[in-house]
């Protein structure tokens, strides 16, 4: 590809996204219940609780697994099928519904040959919420890979947050914004490489620094 | 006061660009905060840090406060407490005193907000308003719903109803309400006197002041001396830790408290403290913020043993300054704290016990926990995001849907 086609792609315009957490009045004090509430809730509700513990503990490593996983660890003490739940594979999904169905299957499978049902002790009960989400555009925008690598060393991390987890689960786009972009401008190996990528194992910090030497090994023709 | 750009030294620019960002949607649309006093208590200080700020990025903030006399406030504080569950004898005309009370301030009020901000039960039924003049309306409750006196839920909660959405500060505080119902966590200012950084000098020489060693290990809560802040729990903690380690206790905090079995505990604290000179059991004035920031800088574990909290901001102070904490799983704690990762939860005594030695013991492991913690209060209870979810909830009134584009 030669400059010239490049300059056709449109620029890349970072939005970025801020969460409201709304409150369901719905709760679990056991896994049947959680189960229950898991099959009835919206979908921002699960989108909720498998990616609201990413911004909120985005910083550590090892990161603490999805809502779920961590209350059925932590507060009932079922360390099998917390882990269980823990591991589900979330990046493989293209739609939260069949998220949703995953959490049911292995539940619903758990169920069956547990000999007891543990309740949470009062006040850990498992409660439900939901995100309203806003976007909204800031005031960085790339022409070119280069100023690209430069503006994603300073967006905040909720504008690397949209670009790589929302727009490929919760909009159920097929790729992450910045692959897709990547892609448009001619850098395939490097919008796969980024594809490749299971951004629930990094930290978000740790993200934006394998992106930007992603950048640096394949953004060059 | 600090101001909105001073804070992008802890947060970073881009974050308080987007709030920049995010206020400028208000463009044009006026916040008037309503609460019941202009001084003292919570939503006061709250409120006082927060109006400037917004103002700051732009948005068309003010604060107004209802008047009443003691009956009224007499009323109001009873309210408050059956709404902690406590049992309450309320008089016959207690409830229409408090609704006339709120009818005269609402036809003396000048409720001209786009948006009226309504904080806690004392203003609530300043909505009946909004038949007469329409507008955006927030009821913001502050404090601990969890398990509200029936009669008195029953009563609030044909006011709450009539607002377009009710804000609490966790999730165990939700009612079945027929509005939409928004988590907002309070929030701690990482600039103020209580959280800015301290010299080590300043440290030592507060430490010095009340003669406390720190060459060896000190554990420390700072809480009102209040049974359900259990401080005679946090002593047996420490006679069960100080069996295996050399270790000193601060017990810290404001002595004032409705708690009718305050003096008792007090008495029994200070008698424990007689008997053993490692034991610090320090009343302190109001004005000693310096002071609690350097205890909490300069101990080695922060425990929090409440048996009851409305969210426990204690918490966050002490994770703020890399603290590793141990406290019990009440209120709003466990969002404060994921266990094992930015601290450690308890639910028992000796549990509590158990894990001061583990963190004495293994400080690599403790220091961690600070670490992990201190990011987690950056991201989730600076006063920075607090304002943001401010931000936000006055653009939901204007924007439906899961996903909104602004």
């Amino acid at each position: 590809m030669n400059q010239s086609q490049a300059t056709i792609v449109e620029p890349f315009q970072f939005y970025s996204k801020a969460d409201q957490t709304v409150l369901l009045d719905k709760k679990a004090k056991n896994i049947r219940e959680l189960l229950d509430g898991i099959k009835t809730v919206s979908g921002a509700s699960i989108y909720f609780h498998t990616h609201k513990f990413l911004q909120q503990h985005h910083y550590l490593s090892p990161e603490p697994p999805n809502d779920f996983g961590y209350w059925i660890t932590n507060v009932l003490n079922e360390e099998v099928l917390g882990e269980q739940i823990s591991a589900i594979d979330i990046i493989q999904f293209k739609k939260i519904a069949d998220l949703r169905l995953q959490f049911i299957e292995v539940i619903e499978s758990y169920l069956q040959t547990a000999e007891r049902i543990v309740d949470a002790p009062r006040g850990e009960e498992f409660h439900f919420m939901a995100s309203q989400t806003f976007v909204y555009p800031t005031s960085y925008v790339a022409q070119t890979l280069s100023e690209f690598k430069e503006i994603l060393a300073k967006i905040s991390i909720h504008s690397l947050y949209f670009h790589i987890f929302d727009a490929s689960l919760r909009l159920e786009q097929h790729e992450n914004d910045f692959s897709n972009w990547f892609r448009r401008l001619g850098h395939t190996r490097l919008a796969d490489e980024v594809l490749r990528l299971d951004p629930y194992t990094f930290t978000l910090e740790g993200l934006r620094e394998k992106i930007i030497i992603l950048i640096e090994r394949y953004g060059k023709h | 006061m600090a101001s909105i750009e001073e804070y992008s030294s802890i947060t970073g620019q881009a974050s308080i660009d987007e709030l920049f960002l995010l206020a400028k949607q208000l463009e044009g649309k006026s916040v008037q905060n309503i609460n019941s006093t202009a001084v003292g208590g919570g939503v006061a200080e709250i409120l006082t840090r927060m109006i400037p700020l917004l103002k700051q990025l732009g948005v068309n903030a003010k604060w107004d406060v209802i008047k009443g006399n003691e009956k009224f406030f007499a009323i109001t504080k009873n309210i408050h407490n059956a709404l902690h569950g406590i049992p309450v004898n309320f008089m016959d005309d207690d409830f229409s005193y408090f609704l006339e009370i709120n009818k005269m301030n609402a036809n003396e009020m000048d409720l001209s907000g786009d948006i009226i901000f309504v904080h806690d039960p004392q203003p609530v039924a300043l909505i009946e308003r909004q038949k007469d003049i329409g507008r955006n309306w927030i009821w913001r409750c502050h404090i601990d719903f969890s398990k509200p006196d029936v009669r008195t839920w029953k009563f609030l909660r044909t006011y709450i109803e009539q607002y377009d959405c009710a804000v609490f500060s966790a999730p165990a505080f939700a009612r079945d309400l027929t509005i939409k119902q928004v988590l907002i966590s309070p929030s701690i200012d990482p600039l103020s006197d209580k959280n800015k950084e301290l010299s080590p000098e300043v440290i030592s020489s507060i430490f010095e002041r009340f003669g406390i060693d720190q060459s060896r290990p000190i554990i420390t809560q700072i809480s009102r001396f209040d049974y359900l802040k259990d401080p005679l729990g946090v002593i047996k903690v420490y006679k069960k830790v100080r069996k295996y380690l050399d270790v000193q206790l601060v017990l810290a905090g404001g002595g004032a408290t409705d708690d009718p079995e305050g003096p008792r505990i007090m008495e029994e604290v200070k008698h424990e403290a007689d008997k053993d000179p490692d034991i610090f059991v320090l009343f302190l004035p109001p004005a000693s913020d310096i002071e609690i920031n350097a205890l909490q800088r300069g101990s080695t574990v922060i425990l929090q043993k409440s048996l009851k909290e409305g969210f426990g901001l204690t918490v966050s102070e002490a994770l703020w300054k890399a603290k590793p904490v141990i406290a019990t799983a009440v209120g709003g704690i466990p969002l404060q704290i994921a266990h094992k990762y930015s601290g450690i939860l308890t639910h028992t005594l000796e549990g509590t016990a158990y894990w001061v030695k583990q963190l004495l013991n293994e400080p690599e492991y403790a220091r961690r926990l600070g670490i992990n913690g201190k990011e987690h209060i950056k991201n989730n209870f600076l006063i920075t995001r607090h304002i943001k979810d401010y931000l936000l909830i006055f653009l939901s009134l204007f924007h439906k849907g899961d996903i909104i584009y602004l």
